[in-house]
Formats: structure tokens, sequence, C-alpha cells
């Protein structure tokens, strides 16, 4: 059968005019304005070299803090949500009353909009009247109450904690469905050789769930250096500067009109995503007949 | 022995109760306040409404323009997931069954936009000059361009499970290209274009930063940067704040509690090969 009458080409022109236009193009223009001046205020635009990036990378602004802070944030997060998401997907495949209201609960989080979330907390971390100083009052921990948000030492951690939250259901979600697709036999071999339960997590969950806990941390990874949503929401990168990650710094550079820095900065974001998309296409298309 | 395995069980089950009320508490917090006054709400506890306020819910209707933006919110999810179902369906099933070179090289070159990042200021250049900027098209379109990389991915892979032969056999008796995908092929690949929807409504109506980007005037503000307007000038009134909030997230719990099913299959789908 002649395959391309069957299954033409042109199929694919809808999604493909639209990514390319609206995502792959501003892309690709983007690298070619981070050589620029282009501001809101050029009549014209002029090729200025690497000053932009000799800019982003100079210690003079705090453009270096954004990059760590989202390097941190990226890290930070990527653990914790995948240690307690392997914690919550091995106790909510175990035998627990109510089982699936526990994980619908654990999930429900991951659906509600970031903007949302970021409201809630708002409240919740209220310094004065908020529910977490309230309860850390009431259980007499009243050295432990803070301003969660203003104070600029604790302020970034508190934006990772609320991240945390909202995103480890998903996490456990994911490795949920990894744990249920490991055989039983092998637990049942195990626990006739006399096997505790730490030793058939150690020995037999732990390393056929790493491929699974590979695709975790990609997909948390590549979340976590384009987070903006939370922070923006939270902290709107303040107090100062110390929960500014690149995306809610590209927003600010965008609102200032400066848009040849802001456009450098997504450039950065995209050269160091293409490796991170070059390790996660590889692993994705594993066993699918592709190759790469 | 016995005994430890009770305790065990008791255990897991009060570890597995302290988890959920982390994650419920705050929502609860939100949910109850909604129905307090502005009074019982400012002390922002969990305690229950002495009275239901459903008056709250009126006032932010009318103050916060709900209407006007949950039918922008309504317009924008509904018409990104038509397009993008539809358009994902047709390139990824093409892309899946029709593997030449050009074919595999298209399917990785738009399944690498799940890790591209959006260069937003080029593309405000971009909108512009397609006279899309600050347009509802506009909008709809950008949704379905840059959620186009993970929905391809997750029905190209459903594609290649159904056989091929049923495609031949509807050539041989004279199916046309569009007869044998839209009649024929599209039908057994329900499960995963609900999934695609839902997935696809969701994400449209919780997002934000392509209005906060493309939409000036605030008549064609979805309801998510409605309730974050709201919350900038009536932060004093958590009870009107909390009120706009769960009715915002009203429509994507209830897809959430339809839906579960589907979106878990499309959450898990690729991270795990059984």
């Amino acid at each position: 059968m002649n395959k391309n009458r069957i299954y033409p080409t042109y199929f694919v022109f809808g999604a493909l005019l639209l990514y390319v236009v609206l995502f792959v193009l501003p892309s690709v223009v983007g690298l070619g304005y981070s050589f620029t001046d282009w501001s809101v205020y050029s009549q014209e635009i002029h090729f200025i070299g690497l000053k932009n990036f000799a800019t982003v990378f100079s210690a003079d602004y705090n453009y270096l803090r954004m990059l760590e802070n989202t390097f941190v944030f990226t890290l930070v997060t990527t653990l914790a949500k995948n240690v307690i998401g392997l914690a919550l997907a091995v106790l909510l495949t175990r035998k627990v009353k109510l089982l699936n209201f526990h994980r619908a609960v654990m999930y429900l989080p991951c659906v509600l909009s970031a903007l949302i979330v970021g409201m809630i907390f708002k409240s919740v971390l209220n310094p004065k009247i908020g529910m977490l100083n309230t309860f850390l009052r009431g259980v007499g921990l009243d050295f432990l109450a803070s301003n969660w948000l203003t104070d600029s030492k604790i302020a970034f951690r508190s934006v990772m904690a609320v991240d945390i939250w909202k995103g480890m259901g998903y996490i456990m979600t994911i490795l949920i469905a990894g744990i249920m697709s490991i055989p039983q036999t092998y637990y049942e071999a195990a626990s006739i050789d006399g096997g505790n339960t730490w030793q058939c997590f150690r020995h037999i969950t732990l390393p056929l769930l790493a491929p699974t806990l590979t695709v975790t941390t990609v997909l948390n990874v590549i979340y976590g250096l384009k987070v903006f949503d939370t922070v923006y929401s939270l902290t709107n990168g303040g107090p100062g500067f110390a929960t500014e990650v690149l995306y809610t710094g590209v927003y600010k550079e965008f609102g200032l009109g400066r848009y040849a820095v802001g456009t450098t900065l997504s450039t950065i974001m995209t050269l160091v995503m293409l490796i991170v998309g070059y390790f996660m296409i590889k692993h994705m298309v594993k066993g699918d007949g592709q190759e790469i | 022995m016995k005994r430890r395995k009770l305790f065990s069980t008791i255990g897991i089950n009060i570890l597995a109760w302290a988890l959920s009320i982390v994650l419920l508490a705050p929502l609860l917090l939100i949910l109850f306040n909604s129905f307090k006054t502005g009074k019982a709400a400012a002390e922002m506890n969990l305690a229950l409404p002495a009275s239901l306020e459903w008056s709250n819910f009126a006032v932010v209707i009318e103050k916060g323009k709900l209407g006007t933006t949950f039918l922008n919110s309504m317009l924008y999810s509904v018409c990104s997931v038509l397009l993008c179902t539809l358009l994902c369906t047709m390139a990824s099933y093409v892309l899946s069954r029709n593997r030449r070179r050009l074919h595999n090289f298209l399917y990785l070159f738009l399944v690498l936009g799940i890790a591209m990042p959006i260069n937003f200021i080029p593309l405000m250049k971009v909108m512009q000059i397609t006279n899309l900027m600050n347009t509802r098209i506009g909008i709809i379109l950008l949704y379905t361009a840059t959620q186009t990389p993970f929905n391809v991915f997750l029905i190209h892979s459903f594609v290649s499970k159904i056989s091929p032969e049923i495609d031949e056999a509807a050539v041989i008796d004279g199916a046309s290209p569009f007869g044998l995908f839209f009649r024929i092929v599209m039908p057994l690949m329900k499960p995963v274009l609900v999934t695609v929807m839902v997935l696809t409504f969701l994400n449209t109506w919780n997002e934000f930063v392509m209005p906060l980007y493309f939409l000036g005037s605030t008549n064609k503000w979805p309801m998510t940067l409605a309730v974050y307007n709201f919350f900038g000038m009536y932060f004093k009134d958590w009870n009107l704040v909390c009120a706009d909030i769960v009715l915002t997230s009203l429509p994507v719990i209830v897809v959430y509690l339809l839906g579960q099913k589907y979106i878990v299959s499309g959450m898990t789908a690729g991270a795990v090969k059984g």
C-alpha cells in the first residue's frame, strides 16, 4: 500500500504551522534579538554583540542571583518531590483504608491553578493571623512562627515548600503506577526467603522503579527551570530579589521595556533546556520504534 | 507478631490521614471562609461558618465581573480543547503510521517542545506582526500551540497500539484518507482523546501567563487573572476573596472528579512503560 497516499503528510501541517510560528519561531528570533539593544524605546535596533550576555553574567546586576535561585529551586523541589512522592506512593500502595480517597486528596492540589494556590498560601502564611502561625502558637511552638513570605532569609524556602506541597501528588501518582507495574511474584519470592519490608523496598521496589524515577526527575527539572506561576503569585520575586527566578525576571524586564535583556535570559534558558530536552526525548522514545 | 501487624496497620492509616489533612486543611479553610461574614473570615481559622453567607458569591460575581470572565475562560478552554485535539490527533496519527525519515524527524521536533521554554518577548513581536496581540483568537491559538507537544506525544503512543490492519481493510473497501481517519480510526482513539481533552481543558483554565503578557484589555481576561486582580483590590475582605477562589476553582474540581481516571492515565502515560 502507498503509505503517503493513505496517511498524507498534510495532516501534520495544521499543528506544525501553529507550533512553528508561535513556539519555535520566537525562540529562534529571540536568539537573534539577544545580540541587539532592542527596547521599548528604540526606534531602530542595533547589533551590540555579546553585551547582553556580559550584563547577565556580570556581578554588578541581580541576574546571576536569578539564575542561582532558579537552579536551587529546581534542585531542591526535584529532590523533595521525588523523596516525598516516593514515600507517599509506597504508603498508598499498602493496605490503607479509603485508599482512593487519600490518593485523590493528594493529587487535588495539582489540578488547581498555581495562581490560586499562591493566593491560598498568602492567607495560610500570613504572619499575624495565618493558619500556620496560629497553629504553631497553639501548640506552644511560638518561636517557630515567622514572617514566612516577607523575611528575606526564609521567603525562598517558603516558596519552595508551597511548590512541593502542590506538586508532590503528581509525582506520587506516577510512582504509584510504577509500583503497581512491578510483578507481585517478586515480593512473594522475597517473603519466602524471609525478606523484611525494608529489604523488599531496597532490593525490589527501588531498582525496578529506577526508570520511572528518571522520568519524574526529568519532568521536575523541566518544570523547575521554567517556574513562574507559584513565585509570581506568592512573592513576585520579593522581598528584594530574595525569591527572584529567571521567569519572574523576564516578566519584569518585559514590564520595564528592556526587551533585549529579557530575551537574553530566555535564550540562556532555551540553551539549557535543549540539553535537558535531548535526554528527555532519548528516554521517552525508547521502545517506541523511533530512532534518534 | 499479630499484635505488631495490627499496630502497623493502625500506624499507616493514621499517617495517611495526617498527610491528607495537611493537603486538605488549606483548601477547607478557603471553602469555609467563603461562607463566612467579613468579620469572621478575617480571623482566618478553620472554624465552621456560623451561618451560610451565600450573598458573598453574589457580591463577587458582580464586583469581580465573574460573568464576563467565566465566559472568556469557557471560550478559551473549549476552543483550545477542540482545535488542539483535532490538529494534534491528525498530526500524531500520520506521524505514527507513516514513519519515514521526515516523519520521525517531525515527531521528535514536535515533542522537543515539552521541554522547551517559551520566549515571551519575541513572541510578543510575532503576535504583533500576525495581528494576534490582544485578541481572543490569538490566545486560543497560543494555547493550542503550547499544548501541542505533550498532546502529540500522548496520542502518538496510543495510535501505535491500534492495529494498522484495520486501516488496510478500510482502504480496500474504498475509504478516502479523510474517511479512514474520521470514521474508522478516530472512534478507536476515544480513550486517549478524552484524556487529551480533559488535560487541555484543565491546563487552559488554570493558565494565566499568556493573558498576562498578551491580553491588555480587562474585558478579555480569563477567570484566573480576574481573581488575582480582585485579590489585589479586596485583599482585606477574605470572605469575598475566598468566594472568588471557590468559584474559579469549581470548574476544574468538577472536571477532576469526573475525569480522574483519564487524568491519571494521561499523567502516567510514557512515564511507566508497562
